[in-house]
């Protein structure tokens, strides 16, 4: 045996590596869970343009001859009161950096089922690397993962003409990846608390499958809060994804009345309380 | 700072216990005490407890009762400190299939805090070791059984450890295998002098290759020795008989004071100095009429041993473990 210095980050990049690793071998996954986003944002962004409702071509009155340029003007008020930005678009890709952002998340419990079904975690579990620091590495890979997948969304929402807020810098993009790396090692953590034990991938699947489309559809992600009956506005109040679109809209859209400042303290206490609470829970439940 | 108090042995546990779920004892209240340099077979039947006493020597099971202590530290107040001392071979395969043999053992070795550049060394070091240096760059979905079970070796030994935890290193490999196996295994005794607990279903195995062996049975450890020990321990040597009127010759035994077992249509049982006690009571079969048709005297084996004390034929065990092995095996491929 070998003194080797051990510190408190011992192993977490290097479990992380790992996963990593695993990912980017195999290119048809990360292709494959790019599809979704990129689909919403063709589908719903483009072709049900939502600002489009309110355009000239589509509000023509019969026996009214009203100036199509007013029209198109009333759309922009309209627009830019509810969505705080006059193309739906954008504001739809803004919302698709939460949403991939969740998806990939999700999927950080089912690498911790895999390894357990496999045997590797018994491997693991007999290594140096402390318990909490096994589970904080899964979990960063998933971040990592998370972030890499969200800036292929922003490219392609670019390439499909998402206009970014008037005046904006690469700090508005740090912040929008701060806002993401906080919403997605939260919800990696989350996950990986509901895999410690867990010995099925199909009920991780069923958990997967059962949270995703609610989680989504109770955030602003597609539409604001405004437009929402108040029941969903007060469940979408406390969803982190909710948080996560309010900042990267606000940085990347310049959409006014946003709270960046209540958007980050809720993010971080989202993803600190849940990484806190897998550390906890590896250290008691990762042993027989 | 190395835990006192319990004995002065590379790994000592005293009334080790667990009991899963509240209500099922796997393993009941035992005492090891190896010693530094020793090379220690388990030895037992199915679900004897074997996976369960190394899981918890090796901190992947909490006892529920009793104390361990491993290279000095305490498997319960210490896990880590224990956890840098060992090297551990599970039962179960761990590598991970969608990697090489390479990236595995990097891998592994990365999570002992071990620098690139001797990690890389040991890799190769320890894949030549194996014979699997061609295969290092070949993902470990496509490994044999055989060679599966070499990258695990070197993976227990990626970090050269102070004591060697072996659970059925060999069990459903090939006789060839099994014995390159034992002498990668008794190479690296050699070389770096290590302590090695080690399980296994093959008798000749501890037998060869075990300087002390404990017979688990339910939970229990019911011996413990050196295989001379325990074969002296039987008391005498084993004698088979095969005689025309087996009832005849069971009761006339019992009188004489033996103790006949039927096994496979013969007689079996323990002699003490059997040169000279044999013809007798041979002849006393043939005065009462009893013809023997076959006859065989041997010093007692291993598989003796563990049928005394277990009250099972290590052939059977042996089989229904590897029909165990290769059921999993099935199992796992089907999941996947
Ligand atoms: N995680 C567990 N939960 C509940 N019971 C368990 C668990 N692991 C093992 N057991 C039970 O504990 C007993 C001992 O099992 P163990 O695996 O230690 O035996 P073993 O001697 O290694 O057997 P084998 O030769 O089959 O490997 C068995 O009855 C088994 O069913
Ligand atoms: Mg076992």
């Amino acid at each position: 045996m070998s003194d080797r210095s051990h510190g408190p980050l011992h192993g977490i990049w290097a479990v992380a590596n790992r996963e990593l690793v695993k990912w980017y071998k195999v290119p048809f996954i990360i292709g494959m869970s790019l599809v979704q986003p990129i689909l919403w944002l063709a589908l719903f962004g483009k072709a049900m343009n939502l600002g489009n409702l309110f355009t000239a071509s589509s509000l023509q009155i019969p026996g009214l001859n009203i100036p199509s340029q007013v029209i198109n003007e009333i759309g922009r008020d309209v627009m830019l009161r509810i969505f705080g930005t006059s193309d739906y678009f954008s504001f739809l890709a803004a919302g698709m950096l939460s949403f991939i952002v969740l998806f990939m998340s999700m999927n950080s419990g089912m690498t911790m089922v895999w390894d357990r079904r496999l045997g590797i975690l018994n491997k693991l579990l007999t290594t140096p690397v402390p318990r909490s620091n096994l589970v904080i590495g899964k979990a960063l890979a998933s971040v990592i993962k998370s972030l890499v997948q969200a800036t292929v969304v922003l490219l392609v929402a670019v390439l499909l003409g998402m206009q970014f807020g008037a005046g904006i810098n690469p700090m508005d993009f740090l912040g929008t990846y701060a806002a993401l790396f906080l919403l997605s090692m939260g919800l990696s953590s989350l996950f990986l608390i509901l895999a410690l034990r867990a010995t099925s991938w199909e009920s991780q699947m069923m958990i997967m499958n059962l949270v995703n489309m609610p989680l989504l559809f109770t955030s602003n992600s597609f539409y604001p809060l405004q437009m929402m009956p108040w029941w969903l506005r007060d469940v979408a109040m406390v969803n982190p994804i909710t948080y996560s679109n309010e900042a990267a809209r606000g940085l990347l859209l310049a959409t006014p009345g946003v709270n960046i400042y209540l958007d980050f303290a809720y993010l971080l206490a989202f993803a600190a309380f849940f990484t806190g609470l897998l550390a906890v829970m590896a250290r008691r439940m990762l042993s027989r | 700072m190395p835990e006192p108090g319990l004995g002065e042995g590379a790994i000592v546990a005293r009334g080790l216990t667990k009991v899963y779920n509240g209500k099922l004892t796997a393993v009941d209240h035992i005492d090891l005490d190896v010693m530094e340099g020793e090379v220690f077979a388990l030895l037992g039947p199915n679900g004897a407890g074997k996976s369960t006493t190394i899981g918890m020597l090796t901190t992947l099971i909490k006892p529920t009762e009793g104390r361990a202590v491993v290279g000095g530290y305490d498997v319960s107040s210490q896990p880590e400190m224990v956890r840098r001392t060992i090297g551990v071979v599970p039962q179960e395969y761990t590598a991970d299939e969608d990697l090489t043999g390479w990236e595995n053992l990097t891998f592994i070795a990365s999570l002992y805090g071990i620098p690139g550049a001797e990690a890389r060394r040991r890799a190769q070091e320890l894949l030549e070791m194996v014979e699997l240096s061609r295969f290092a760059r070949t993902k470990v979905e496509a490994y044999s059984g055989g060679m599966r079970r070499r990258l695990e070796i070197a993976m227990g030994l990626i970090n050269s450890p102070r004591i060697l935890f072996l659970d059925e290193p060999t069990l459903g490999l090939d006789v060839q295998t099994r014995t390159a196996i034992w002498s990668y295994i008794g190479k690296l005794k050699e070389e770096y002098g290590m302590t090695i607990l080690f399980t296994t279903h093959y008798m000749e195995e501890a037998d060869l290759y075990a300087t002390r062996i404990a017979i688990m049975d339910r939970g229990k450890i019911v011996k413990i020795g050196t295989p001379r020990e325990l074969k002296e321990s039987i008391g005498g040597d084993v004698v088979t008989l095969a005689v025309d009127n087996q009832a005849a010759a069971v009761e006339l035994l019992r009188s004489l004071g033996v103790d006949p077992r039927e096994y496979e249509g013969s007689l079996v049982f323990k002699l003490r100095d059997a040169s000279t006690a044999l013809p007798e009571l041979i002849r006393a079969l043939m005065e009462s009429g009893i013809q023997v048709k076959r006859m065989e005297v041997s010093e007692p084996t291993m598989d003796e041993v563990y049928m005394e004390y277990t009250g099972r034929r290590l052939r059977d065990a042996q089989a229904s473990s590897e029909e165990m092995f290769a059921m999993r095996a099935t199992l796992r491929r089907a999941r996947s």
